[in-house]
C-alpha cells in the first residue's frame, strides 16, 4: 500500500476543476490497488478549499503560509520534493495546466522521478505504470512506460476524468509548517490581467460560426462572417486565428479563451485540437466543416461536412438566405 | 542581451493521413514535409525582436541530424547570429529528459541572459524540455509566456493562464522562458534570405564531446506503442452534392431552432 499524491490547483480562492478530476482518477486507482489518496494543498487561508476536497481524499496535507498566497513553481517544487522524500508516493498527479506545465518538469528533475505530460489515462499493473497520451495534435495515441522508479509524475489533461466523488472517504487533515520561509524567490507575482476583454460576448451566443486555420488567409475571413450574418449568428474562432491577429482574443474559443455553450456551433476549417474541444463541450450541436476526414473535430462533432470550405460555405450561405426568404 | 533559443524541426501533420511504422514506436515520416516547430518560430522571433531593441546576440540550437539544419538556417535567415546543432545519432534512443540534458550541457557554456524554448513541440506534445533545462541550469523561469519587457536586469513577463487570464511576473535574469504562440508576428523568410544566411556560423557538436554518460541519457519514459485513435461513433457525415448538403444543413439548423 502506498500513497497517491494529487497536487491541488486553485486560483483566486477557488479550486480548479482539474483537482476534482485528478482526485477521481486517483480514487479509482486507489480502490483497485489498495492505495490511499493524499491531496497536497499549498496556499494561504485555504481552509475552505481543504474542506471542499475532504470527502475525496484519505489525507489532505495543507501548507498554509503568507508566502504561498500566489503560485510560485519553485516554492511548490521544493515543498513537494520534501514531501515526496518523506512519503515516497507511487504516483504524483499534477494538472496539465499553465501552472502544472511549469511545475512538473522542474519537480521531475529535482526529485529524480520520471515524467509523462498531458496524460489522458493511467493504467497500473503490478508495479508498472502506463500512461496514455496523444501525439501529433491527437491524430496518434501512445502508451508510455517508465524505467523502474520509486514514484512517477504524471500531468493530467483537463476534462478527461470525471469531476465526481468516488468511494467513501473522509480525509485526515494534516497541517504542516511551511518549510521554506527563508527561500529566496527570484520571480515575483505582480498581478492577474484580463487578456480577453471585448465588446462581443461569445459565451452568450445561441449560434456561433467559428473559423480556424483552414481559412488560410486573413482575406478569407469575410466568407465565414457572411455565413454568420446570414444565420444571425456570431463569429468566433480557434487559437491560430488569434495568434495571427486576424480576429481579437475575445472571440477565441478554447482553454485559453472562452468556454461556450451555443445551441449550435459551426466549426469551419477547425481541426479540433483538444484545447479547442475543451471550450465547446457545452455546445448543443456541433457541425464541423473540414476537408480532412481524419481531423479530430469529426470525432466529437454531431454532424460533419467533409469538403473544401471555400466551395461549400458560400453554398450553405446561399441556401440559408434562400430558405429565410422563402 | 544574449539569448539562446532551443528549436526543433517537426513534421507537418495537418491534412495528412498518418501511418504507424512497423515497430509501432512512431509514425512513417518519409512522405512528410518538415517545418520549424510553430512555438519555436515565435520564440526565435521574440529573441530577434529583443536583440533589435537591446542589442546582443541570438544563438539557435537544436539536437538532430543534418536534415534538421534546415530549421537552423531558417533561424539564421530570420536574424539569429549563429547556430549550433548537436549531432546525437539515432534520436529515438532518447526521451525529453535526455534531450534537455544535452541542451543544458551546451547552453551552460554559452553567454546568455535569456534562454527561450517553445512551450510545446507539435510532434510529441511533451512540453517539458524547457522547464527541465531551467531546473538543470538553476535558472529562474516562466512558462506560457505571451509578453516580455526587459527592465533593470529583470524580465516582466505575462504568462497565459486558462480562461483568458494572464499572470504578470517579474523574473530576475538570467532566466529561461517558454514561449507561447501569438506573442509576436514571426517575420517572413525568403529563399534568398536563407541563401544569404548560409555565410553565418553553424557549428556542429558531437554528443561524444559533451561528456554525458550513456547512463545519464538512458530514457526514463519509453514509448511502448503508438496507434491510431480508437474508433468512436464520430460525426454523422452529410453526403451528396453541395445542394443536398446545404439542404440537410439548413434542416438541422431549423430542427435546432436557430433558423429564426
Amino acid at each position: 500500500m502506498s500513497e497517491l499524491f494529487v497536487i491541488a490547483e486553485h486560483r483566486l480562492g477557488e479550486i480548479r476543476e482539474i483537482t476534482f478530476e485528478m482526485l477521481w482518477k486517483a480514487g479509482e486507482l486507489a480502490q483497485e490497488h489498495s492505495h490511499t489518496v493524499t491531496a497536497i494543498l499549498l496556499g494561504h487561508e485555504v481552509n475552505p478549499i481543504a474542506e471542499s476536497i475532504s470527502d475525496r481524499a484519505d489525507k489532505v496535507v495543507v501548507f498554509d503560509d503568507e508566502r504561498l498566497k500566489n503560485f510560485n513553481a519553485d516554492i511548490y517544487k521544493e515543498t513537494i520534493a520534501g514531501l515526496i522524500e518523506e512519503s515516497q508516493p507511487t504516483l504524483i498527479l499534477i494538472g496539465n495546466t499553465s501552472w502544472g506545465m511549469e511545475l512538473a518538469p522542474c519537480l521531475a528533475v529535482r526529485a529524480g522521478l520520471p515524467l509523462a505530460t498531458d496524460c489522458i489515462d493511467i493504467m497500473v499493473k503490478d508495479d508498472s505504470v502506463i500512461a496514455q497520451r496523444q501525439m501529433y495534435s491527437g491524430k496518434i495515441f501512445s502508451n508510455v512506460s517508465f524505467a523502474a522508479s520509486a514514484g512517477y509524475i504524471l500531468t493530467i489533461r483537463s476534462g478527461v476524468f470525471s469531476k465526481d466523488r468516488i468511494g467513501d472517504r473522509q480525509a485526515q487533515m494534516v497541517k504542516k509548517d511551511f518549510p521554506l520561509k527563508d527561500m529566496p524567490v527570484k520571480k515575483d507575482f505582480i498581478e492577474f490581467v484580463e487578456t480577453a476583454a471585448g465588446d462581443v460576448d461569445i459565451t452568450q451566443a445561441e449560434l456561433l460560426v467559428s473559423v480556424g486555420r483552414g481559412i488560410g488567409e486573413e482575406d478569407n475571413i469575410p466568407l465565414v462572417k457572411e455565413l454568420a450574418e446570414a444565420l444571425n449568428g456570431v463569429v468566433s474562432c480557434s487559437r491560430p486565428i488569434v495568434d495571427k491577429n486576424w480576429l481579437p482574443k475575445y472571440l477565441q474559443v478554447g482553454t485559453s479563451g472562452k468556454s461556450v455553450s451555443p445551441k449550435v456551433y459551426i466549426a469551419v476549417g477547425i481541426s479540433g485540437a483538444f484545447q479547442h474541444l475543451a471550450g465547446i463541450s457545452g455546445a448543443g450541436t456541433v457541425i464541423a466543416i473540414n476537408k480532412d476526414p481524419k481531423a479530430p473535430i469529426f470525432r466529437t462533432a454531431d454532424y460533419g461536412i467533409v469538403d473544401d470550405l471555400f466551395k461549400i460555405v458560400p453554398v450553405l450561405k446561399d441556401k440559408v438566405l434562400e430558405t429565410k426568404k422563402g | 542581451m544574449d539569448i539562446v533559443v532551443c528549436v526543433k524541426r517537426v513534421p507537418l501533420t495537418e491534412e495528412v493521413d498518418l501511418v504507424v511504422d512497423e515497430h509501432k514506436k512512431g509514425i512513417k515520416k518519409d512522405q512528410l514535409a518538415f517545418v520549424l516547430n510553430d512555438w519555436d518560430n515565435y520564440a526565435i522571433e521574440e529573441a530577434i525582436l529583443l536583440k533589435e531593441k537591446h542589442g546582443g546576440t541570438v544563438t539557435a540550437i537544436t539536437v538532430g541530424d543534418e536534415d534538421d539544419e534546415e530549421v537552423l538556417r531558417r533561424c539564421l535567415a530570420m536574424g539569429a547570429d549563429r547556430a549550433i546543432r548537436i549531432e546525437a545519432g539515432d534520436m529515438s534512443r532518447f526521451d525529453s529528459l535526455g534531450i534537455s540534458k544535452m541542451l543544458s550541457r551546451v547552453v551552460k557554456d554559452l553567454p546568455f541572459d535569456l534562454v527561450f524554448t517553445g512551450v510545446l513541440a507539435d510532434d510529441d506534445y511533451g512540453g517539458m524540455v524547457g522547464m527541465m533545462m531551467a531546473e538543470q541550469l538553476g535558472l529562474n523561469h516562466a512558462c506560457m509566456v505571451t509578453a516580455i519587457e526587459i527592465e533593470d536586469g529583470k524580465a516582466r513577463t505575462t504568462s497565459e493562464l486558462e480562461g483568458g487570464l494572464g499572470e504578470v511576473s517579474l523574473v530576475e535574469l538570467p532566466a529561461l522562458l517558454a514561449i507561447q504562440t501569438g506573442i509576436n508576428e514571426p517575420r517572413y523568410v525568403s529563399i534568398l534570405g536563407i541563401r544569404k544566411a548560409a555565410k553565418k556560423e553553424l557549428k556542429v557538436m558531437d554528443l561524444s564531446e559533451l561528456g554525458i554518460s550513456d547512463e545519464e541519457l538512458t530514457p526514463r519514459a519509453i514509448i511502448e506503442e503508438v496507434y491510431l485513435p480508437p474508433e468512436t461513433e464520430g460525426a454523422q457525415i452529410l453526403a451528396g452534392d453541395p445542394d443536398k448538403i446545404a439542404s440537410d444543413f439548413v434542416e438541422i439548423l431549423t430542427k435546432k431552432g436557430v433558423m429564426g
